[in-house]
């Protein structure tokens, strides 16, 4: 493969808003291809480099994880603003995964149950945490496409490392993502 | 029986006189998926995801008895479009979580989205609120999950009195099936294991059994649902 300098490698950046890391460790687990990602790939604002902020635009966004808190949204909206195709990655940036369980119920009730009525909660000193610097709860978690335009999904729970590497070469290749239906899965 | 002759899709097809059409296309190695309808039981056309075109209408290919030179219009963009959107809201209806569900991979609605090969539903999720009924000494009820197919309510009965355990309740979004407990208590083992192996999702969940096969030995690891009727050729 042709060797490319930094300055026109396709840019790839990557996120984690309310999901676990299991996606990122997906991510990682395409063994010895992670020589060739480094070769095809710059990699840019991501947990796995821990660049903070966008230093040039990004032509592939991976999110994983949907939106559960004010924060979320931000960080979300942020690189939508800064990716040239945004996928979401995943079963929660897809329907809200585990962290939406609580859709069915107020938050106010969570909230309760969680710091309140927990019963290692202290009896008359719990508080339901709440300070300027905390992320402020949205009512309920959103996945990602109802937040902001998402141009393609990758199903799984994580999904696997062959759904990543299929997504990334062939997005950067510009090819329409077509993933072949073994590699679909929910779980 | 006589034998007679149509055509899916302009593929010759021979069948029994008044055969049911999913069954006779099976018998002729096309699959129709269905959700609710089951070989030699009676036609449900619940779930309306065989939906086929004959004669210029859409209609549920359960509901539908072949006859001589019928010509049954079945995979086009068009109509596997609206099958896929059938699964779709099936999904958003109501919670299906996977990654938390003891039928994952075993899951005929599961199943049908890979071959249909459902990234996301196109529409909006709903997140409603159900709670799980366990009050029946070996069952649960997990309407989180429940597409109201209603093979339950059908081809589950009690064998003494010929009662229907399971039955309906409400209307529109509130549907959902309920179960007569004390019916269900007298439930043979045989009968539970029925109960939840023709529930087509994880909505009928046997207490104390969960994930018991392990993920890649599952029932649609192996291969896509519809496999031991069309060998994998036909992927919609």
């Amino acid at each position: 493969m042709a060797e490319q300098t930094a300055s026109n490698k396709p840019v790839v950046a990557t996120i984690s808003l309310a999901g676990c890391f299991g996606c990122h460790m997906s991510l990682l687990d395409i063994d010895d291809r992670i020589v060739q990602f480094i070769d095809l790939f710059e990699l840019n604002k991501s947990p796995v480099n821990d660049i903070k902020k966008f230093t040039k635009r990004a032509h592939v966004g991976l999110v994983e994880g949907g939106c559960c808190n004010d924060e979320n949204v931000k960080v979300l909206r942020y690189f939508r603003e800064n990716c040239d195709v945004l996928v979401s990655v995943g079963a929660c940036a897809g329907n809200g995964g585990l962290p939406a369980l609580r859709n069915k119920m107020p938050l106010q009730e969570c909230l309760v149950e969680a710091y309140l009525d927990a019963p290692t909660a202290e009896l008359g000193k719990a508080i339901i945490p709440y300070d300027e610097e905390l992320p402020k709860l949205l009512d309920r978690v959103y996945p990602c496409h109802e937040v902001v335009k998402i141009d393609y999904y990758m199903p799984g729970c994580p999904p696997s490392a062959e759904v990543f590497w299929d997504t990334l070469t062939s997005v950067i290749k510009g090819q329409g993502f077509d993933l072949p239906v073994e590699l679909i899965k929910y779980d | 029986m006589p034998k007679i002759t149509f055509k899916i899709d302009g593929k010759q097809c021979t069948a029994e006189d008044g055969q049911n059409l999913v069954e006779a296309a099976a018998d002729n190695h096309v699959y129709i998926p269905t959700l609710c309808h089951m070989k030699g039981e009676k036609c449900l056309g619940t779930c309306r995801v065989c939906m086929v075109k004959v004669n210029g209408k859409d209609m549920a290919g359960c509901t539908l008895s072949v006859s001589e030179g019928m010509e049954v219009t079945f995979d086009t963009p068009e109509l596997n479009d609206k099958r896929k959107a059938l699964i779709e809201m099936l999904f958003v209806e109501r919670n299906h979580f996977c990654p938390s569900c003891e039928k994952s991979g075993r899951c005929d609605l599961q199943a049908l989205a890979y071959r249909f090969k459902m990234h996301i539903p196109r529409f909006r999720y709903r997140y409603p609120f159900f709670e799980v009924y366990s009050k029946v000494d070996k069952l649960m009820l997990e309407h989180n999950r429940c597409i109201l197919c209603q093979r339950c309510v059908e081809f589950i009965r009690d064998p003494d009195t010929n009662r229907k355990i399971f039955s309906m309740r409400n209307r529109t979004n509130k549907s959902m099936i309920q179960v007569d407990y004390r019916l269900a208590n007298k439930m043979s083992e045989e009968q539970i294991d029925k109960a939840v192996a023709i529930c087509p999702v994880g909505a009928i969940i046997k207490k104390g059994q969960g994930f018991d096969e392990a993920y890649g030995q599952r029932k649609y690891d192996q291969h896509p649902i519809g496999y031991e009727v069309d060998g994998g050729t036909n992927s919609k």
